[in-house]
């Protein structure tokens, strides 16, 4: 871990470790909130920066912090962040807001910025923290979006659905008759089960 | 294959070296093996059945034939065109699964067209073409050669094809051709005038005064359903044949229906008005092609007899709890899926005693003492 280099720092959350498929943290909102391709990057992006802040955050306050109470310390830092998100994202996008609902709350019990808080922003420099965090937080983006493009297109026969981009991917009659259980909670799993399986082929080679 | 090749080195040194190579080779010859006489030297027993995977799967498409003809019987064309394309659909994915996934099995193993065969069973006759196919690469490539290839699927493949497809389009699965319709129905005709509720989606809808159908024509299968379930005496002939060639074992079968009509028989005693009689129950739906064909996969069902038990009463459960309870009209795919997942968990808990070992508690007591223990 030690000779990572600041690039791998920062494309390791990509592929190799992957919080989603690999790590396989934060698992509640990617079976939930994959339905379409907004709600994921939306997810993905508070996600990210709630990630790469409180990492900073962290990094910055690890030799203050005592050891004994550093988890209620790390959620103290992580429970601001998400405020802030929580309150910017109702102001300028209610809808996405009122998409993601309760989700966005519970960015702060999310494993992956503990986890990241826990297992790298507390031994490592603001620098590595900040790139860590941001790695991590778009490699959940890139794998919740993955999963909503596959369920999206394939559960709802549309692509980009709430925004003006939205289009009908394979036309109307699949659309009006789409493989309604990519949508419903099964499909969230076969898709994460699948999209794991391919994570991890590509891992390996 | 090695042992072949190592064969000659075994008979030149029998007795010193016992090869560990030889200690893994499969104890069930293949039948080309015994085409041509060879020394296979295993480990015991060296008696066996001549029943190998092609052996059993032919057997089990053997068994369904008598259910398979009564549903070409009544429903024509339409059925033999469910069957062919499920069969050939399945045998295509398996063919490309095995050349490109590189996952074991074989095309002549049948496995494939059982699969197919069953698929087709779980569908309603009026089923779209390139729904069967989607069913047959969801049995295929996801249910069985994502998770390894044959005997490593922990779904059964015809069933998880089946709730894939009833969850996605239960307009086309739920459309049921009048028994008796023989002709090829025109793709975007109206159905209306040829198809029925059948007596399970009568009893859900609360219409059970309308039920028409006599224990008669329940069990040769004049009601409408999917191709499979329709005639309950042509399952139980089958299920005599696979009982008899001892593929499946009886435990499975009759705790499975068994429970089920338990809980038909308790709700119809306590209000005969509001549920139908245990009869409609048992001969209706799916419950025997489920119980004698489908829990009874053996990669799919615990390897013990007290699991097996475990594992049919609570599928018997499950079934009698959606039927008079659930959303849909039918449980047992459902039902049995269900006991898929909890098979390896109850393999886990329901071991025999290995011959020759001490009780758990007694290891227990003996390290408890503080001598033994150290």
């Amino acid at each position: 871990m030690a000779e990572l280099t600041a690039v791998q720092d920062l494309n390791k959350g990509l592929v190799r470790e992957n919080p989603l498929f690999v790590l396989v943290l934060g698992t509640c909102p990617a079976l939930a909130l994959t339905t379409t391709v907004v709600n994921a990057l939306g997810m993905g992006l508070a996600v990210t920066f709630v990630l790469a802040m409180s990492n900073v955050a962290i990094s910055l306050l690890r030799k203050v912090i005592p050891s004994e109470v550093r988890i209620p310390a790390y959620i103290v830092v992580i429970a601001s962040f998400v405020t802030m998100v929580d309150m910017l994202m109702e102001a300028y996008f209610l809808s996405l807001y009122q998409a993601l609902g309760v989700f966005i709350p519970l960015i702060v019990v999310n494993c992956i910025i503990l986890g990241r808080a826990e297992a790298f922003a507390a031994k490592n420099g603001l620098w590595r923290s900040l790139l860590d965090g941001l790695g991590m937080g778009l490699g959940y983006m890139l794998a919740l979006g993955s999963m909503a493009l596959i369920r999206e297109v394939l559960g709802n026969g549309t692509l980009l659905s709430g925004t003006p981009l939205e289009m009908v991917v394979f036309g109307e009659g699949f659309k009006a008759n789409p493989v309604l259980v990519m949508v419903l909670p099964p499909g969230a799993f076969l898709t994460f089960g699948l999209l794991m399986v391919g994570a991890n082929r590509l891992r390996r080679s | 294959m090695s042992e072949s090749k190592n064969q000659p080195e075994v008979m030149a040194a029998p007795a010193t070296a016992p090869a560990p190579a030889q200690s893994t080779a499969p104890v069930a010859a293949v039948p080309a093996e015994s085409a041509a006489p060879k020394l296979v030297v295993g480990t015991s027993p060296h008696l066996h059945a001549e029943q190998g995977v092609p052996e059993i799967m032919r057997w089990v498409v053997i068994a369904l034939a008598p259910a398979v003809l009564v549903s070409l019987w009544f429903f024509g064309l339409e059925a033999l065109r469910v069957y062919v394309v499920a069969v050939a659909a399945c045998m295509g994915i398996e063919w490309l699964c095995l050349r490109y996934l590189g996952t074991p099995g074989s095309l002549g193993d049948w496995s494939a067209a059982l699969t197919g065969v069953l698929l087709a069973m779980n569908l309603p006759p009026t089923s779209p073409t390139w729904m069967i196919v989607v069913g047959a690469l969801v049995a295929i490539l996801i249910a069985k050669h994502v998770f390894g290839g044959i005997g490593s699927n922990i779904f059964n493949p015809a069933l998880t094809a089946r709730v894939f497809l009833l969850i996605s389009w239960p307009v086309q699965m739920t459309t049921w051709l009048r028994p008796g319709e023989r002709g090829l129905v025109p793709a975007g005709a109206d159905l209306q005038g040829i198809t029925e509720a059948t007596p399970l989606g009568l009893l859900k809808e609360g219409r059970l005064h309308e039920l028409s159908a006599s224990a008669t024509d329940l069990l040769l299968g004049n009601v409408g359903g999917s191709l499979g379930e329709i005639s309950a005496i042509a399952l139980l002939l089958g299920g005599a044949l696979l009982l008899w060639k001892r593929i499946i074992t009886w435990e499975i079968p009759v705790f499975f229906i068994g429970t089920t009509i338990l809980i038909a028989t308790a709700a119809w005693l306590v209000d005969p008005a509001l549920y139908a009689s245990p009869v409609t129950h048992l001969f209706a739906g799916g419950l025997m092609l489920g119980a004698i064909f489908m829990a009874t996969d053996m990669v799919t069902s615990p390897n013990t007899f007290w699991g097996r038990v475990i594992f049919a009463t609570g599928g018997g459960l499950l079934t009698g709890v959606i039927r008079l309870w659930g959303g849909y009209p039918e449980g047992v795919s459902f039902a049995i899926l269900l006991m898929n997942g909890l098979a390896p968990l109850i393999d886990h808990y329901v071991k025999p005693r290995s011959f020759g070992t001490v009780p758990v508690k007694k290891t227990k007591a003996l390290a408890a003492k503080p001598g033994v223990a150290a």
